[in-house]
């Protein structure tokens, strides 16, 4: 796009070009991060209503309204679609695109064609994932286990297509997470030296090591999978004279570091919502950063924590059990820093700041519970039932979702130029939180109690609990619609907002809102850090929430 | 020794399932603890610091000692609880040497359990205060053998042998879960699968298990062989797939099955005779019937015999 004037590069980003090849053909991070957003966004409402007929089915004991195969269906998809399509791809393909750059000074990614690229092969995956839910879908959950998956030849097809559509979608996280790594080492504006990098920008950064190092084995285990249904390779099937527990290492060798692919960017979100409503600089800041990478390491180490009751050795439980704690030191410092943030800070309450302290609140559940499954012998009990899932969703959905969320509502208004109504926001955000709480703390008891996972149908005496939950994902649903709601009209109707809506001293809030076409008219000079709050006069720290002219 | 289930977990019926429950606890108990404590800071200093025009935040953002201080001192209550959790799955995983053996093979989608003497059940029977070496192994994909209250878990892999053991110390009837996910099949009242895999364990004083083991091996008294038949029907999940009156299901209904002639998906016809059942029971997918999928397990080693007699003088009566 070297064509452009300077009058172009100039003016905002969503108006500087027109036409419908403006957008499918561009190369400004900015409009790509949109576009994925889009998409990100539309993964999230279908593994959403997934999610709730799942649970409308769990509501009551017996058949509810749908059969035992097809509940098996809608669980897998709910899965597949909310890790694949929706959780790996939300905070960085979006929000990472659109903010790493600007937080960088940079006026791109490094590489603008390999990000288009990324994002068109990211839509290629999701319409293999389509495809296959239009032959009847995958009943293999989103694990893919073997032989289970390799099981019935009349659905190969639906599992092959599926199983393409995933392989597909970690190019699209590799391709990212490249031009990611490349941008932050080679396109920091002068001055942003490494120790002034914003939070999020050191959160992509451990993300992308993991996504280019880990996706690949996942690549080449789900070809390895084609290949044994293609070809009748015995690599996993023991029919063959293949090993189903090799496809669970390989399997988890990917998604534990995918775990953190997952988490990580939640962090590095709430780690800038903590510092701006706080008006603090974050506390340890080193560590914070550090502590990123440092999970990125020890998610490469522990992958078999998720395998203790498959008939490993001994030996490589204890050890698996034992690194397995490692992973709640970092995760601990971050809570310890993030809450010694507050301190004698000066704490806005607005809506994304609910977000940061849900997350706070949320993923330190989720950490505490972790204890419950690193630890061996009540691992053996718990592995499989519906702690586990109440685990991993206060982690996945209590930290990453609500991350992103705050994450959104915080650079909104940078991104799309409109801003939100402040109470609608609110009632989202505590809507969420409550119902959130309602359905998992409610599936920690089942599981203690012995209800398996990924069961259609349960023992009565489950049934109070399943009801519980179902509730609780009622109320989660409604807050979810009511923030839908609240963006959607703010989009239609919203004022404009201004150039800085939350008096932050971070460099994105410095450009224009929305951006201009280049980011910056000028490249920036940074001289202070992204929160050096005590540095900044008190002009800096006005929240212009509506643009001048929209105020009347 | 606790004989109700407590708030988080189900009824304690083995020996170590006591230890497990301690460990549940102290961890809870600590997460507690410090969820309160680490929420009520946040709280206080969130609410305590609420912005004020003309307030700004203190700039400090960094203390070496209490950063240290929160990265180390995890480190022993972490090492602590790797020891506690190590030590007691040590436990479990030590089959004392005079445990009596009992094989469990998991199928799609049920149990079967066969203990030395050769007699088999669907339900496991566990003779009480003795030791019992578990020698779990499927037939077809991963299943499961999960009791809760037990606190036991293992997943039975097809082509490898997995054991675990139990001692059960309280009389009465613990569940049996299938905890790996293994699909499903089927429309409406033949749908059966995973959460289909529910068992039960029935735990009985050592003087009722040698008697069930004595007569647990042919029709019981007063039992005739096509009641036998019809018994081991329902029994051994055959009722999961195949009806008795016609219906289809996952797999042909029984229904004037003997003796007709079937028609194959490779269009060959073969008469339903005694050795064309054995081996539709044997091996299901050496001959696939017409419109049908290949997901009949194979009942090899789960079905006697005997038993294989007794279901077809069963299906001789189905007319
Ligand atoms: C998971 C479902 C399933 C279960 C459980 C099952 N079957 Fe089958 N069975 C089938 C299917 C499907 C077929 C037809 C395809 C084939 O020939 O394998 C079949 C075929 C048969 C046939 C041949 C029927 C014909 O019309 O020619 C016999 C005999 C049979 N099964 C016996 C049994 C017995 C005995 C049991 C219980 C011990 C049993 N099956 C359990 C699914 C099942
Ligand atoms: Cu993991
Ligand atoms: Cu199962």
């Amino acid at each position: 796009m070297s064509t452009h004037d300077e009058a172009t590069l100039n003016t905002n980003y969503l108006t500087a070009t027109k036409g419908w090849k403006s957008w499918a053909f561009t190369l400004d991070h900015k409009r790509i991060g949109l576009m994925y957003l889009v998409f990100v966004l539309a993964a999230f409402l279908a593994g959403g209503i997934f999610a709730l007929l799942v649970r409308t089915e769990l509501m009551s004991h017996g058949p509810t309204i749908v059969s035992g195969p097809t509940y098996n269906k809608l669980f897998t998809l709910h899965g597949a679609i909310m890790v694949f399509l929706f959780i790996i791809p939300s905070i960085p393909a979006s929000l990472g695109n659109f903010i790493l750059p600007i937080q960088l000074g940079a006026k791109d990614v490094a590489f603008p064609k390999l990000n288009l690229l990324s994002f068109y092969v990211y839509l290629c995956g999701a319409t293999l994932t389509l495809l296959s839910i239009a032959h009847g879908s995958v009943d293999t959950g989103w694990t893919f286990y073997t032989p289970y998956s390799l099981q019935d030849p009349e659905a190969a097809t639906k599992v092959l297509y599926m199983t393409l559509g995933v392989f597909v979608l970690g190019f699209s996280s590799i391709l990212t997470g490249l031009n990611f790594l490349v941008s932050i080492h080679k396109l920091r504006a002068p001055g942003l030296t490494w120790t002034r990098l914003p939070l999020f920008i050191w959160g992509m950064y451990a993300t992308s090591i993991m996504q280019v190092l880990a996706t690949p084995v996942l690549a080449i285990t789900l070809l390895m999978l084609v290949f044994e249904r293609v070809f009748g390779l015995g690599i996993f099937d023991p029919k063959l004279g293949g090993d189903p527990i090799l496809f669970q290492h390989f399997f988890w060798f990917y998604s534990h570091p995918a775990v953190y692919i997952m988490i990580v960017p939640g962090m590095a979100v709430v780690s800038e919502l903590f510092a701006t409503f706080s008006r603090r600089v974050i506390f340890g800041y080193f560590a914070v950063a550090m502590s990123s990478l440092g999970l990125a390491l020890v998610g490469f180490i522990v992958w078999a924590h998720h395998m203790f009751t498959s008939g490993m050795s001994e030996f490589a439980n204890m050890l698996f059990s034992a690194l397995t704690f490692l992973v709640a030191i970092p995760s601990g410092v971050k809570v310890f820093n993030w809450t010694a943030t507050l301190y004698k800070g000066s704490i806005s309450f607005a809506p994304p700041m609910l977000y940061a302290l849900a997350f706070l609140f949320l993923f330190t559940i989720g950490g505490l519970t972790g204890l419950f499954l690193g630890t061996l012998n009540t691992d053996i009990h718990l592995h499989d039932t519906y702690f586990v899932v109440a685990h991993f969703h206060y982690v996945m959905m209590g930290g990453t979702v609500i991350g992103f969320i705050g994450g959104l509502l915080y650079w909104w208004p940078k991104m799309t130029g409109k801003m939100y109504h402040f109470g609608g926001a609110t009632v989202g955000a505590w809507l969420t939180f409550i119902g959130f709480n309602v359905t998992f703390l409610s599936q920690f008891v089942l599981g203690s109690r012995g209800m398996p996972r990924r069961y259609y149908d349960y023992l009565p005496e489950f049934e109070s609990l399943h009801r519980v939950s179902t509730f609780g994902a009622y109320i989660l649903a409604s807050g979810l619609f009511t923030t839908a709601g609240v963006l959607i009209h703010s989009l239609a109707k919203g004022r404009a907002a201004g150039r800085n809506p939350w008096g932050s001293v971070a460099l994105e809030w410095k450009t224009q809102t929305p951006p201009v076409f280049q980011n910056f008219e000028q490249t920036p000079i940074i001289t202070k850090g992204p929160y050096d709050y005590h540095l900044a006069s008190d002009e800096e720290l006005v929240e212009d929430l509506y643009a001048p002219d929209a105020a009347e | 020794m606790n004989d109700t289930p407590s708030s988080q977990m189900p009824v304690a019926l083995s020996a170590y399932a006591e230890d497990v429950d301690k460990v549940y606890y102290l961890i809870f108990w600590l997460s507690v603890v410090l969820f309160v404590g680490i929420m009520a800071a946040a709280a206080y200093f969130a609410i305590s610091g609420k912005r004020k025009p003309g307030v700004r935040a203190e700039p400090t953002g960094h203390h070496m000692i209490l950063e240290l201080g929160w990265t180390v001192a995890p480190v022993f209550i972490l090492a602590y609880l790797f020891w506690v959790g190590w030590k007691g799955y040590l436990d479990m995983s030590m089959v004392p040497p005079n445990a009596l053996e009992v094989r469990g093979r998991a199928f799609q989608w049920g149990w079967d359990f066969e203990y030395p003497n050769g007699v088999h059940s669907k339900e496991l029977k566990a003779p009480l205060g003795k030791p019992v070496k578990m020698i779990l192994s499927s037939n077809d994909v991963l299943h499961a053998f999960f009791v809760p209250q037990f606190r036991i878990k293992r997943d039975t892999v097809p082509g490898i042998y997995a054991t675990t053991w139990f001692e059960a110390n309280k009389l009465g009837e613990a569940d049996i879960f299938c905890a790996e996910y293994c699909g499903g099949k089927g429309e409406g009242d033949t749908a059966t699968g995973h959460w289909a895999m529910i068992g039960k364990v029935k735990i009985m004083p050592a003087a009722d298990f040698d008697k069930f083991l004595k007569e647990g091996n042919g029709p019981k008294e007063g039992e005739t062989v096509p009641d036998w038949g019809k018994r081991l029907y329902a029994d051994k999940n055959c009722a999961g797939c195949h009806s008795t009156d016609g219906a289809v299901g996952a797999g042909p209904s029984w229904k004037g099955l003997f003796g007709r002639t079937e028609v194959m998906s490779d269009e060959t016809k073969l008469l339903a005779d005694e050795n064309y059942i054995r081996e539709s029971i044997l091996e299901p997918q050496a001959h696939i019937v017409k419109g049908f999928g290949p997901v009949m397990p194979s009942y090899k080693g789960i079905l006697q015999d005997k038993e294989i007699d007794a279901i077809i003088s069963y299906m001789k009566t189905l007319k």
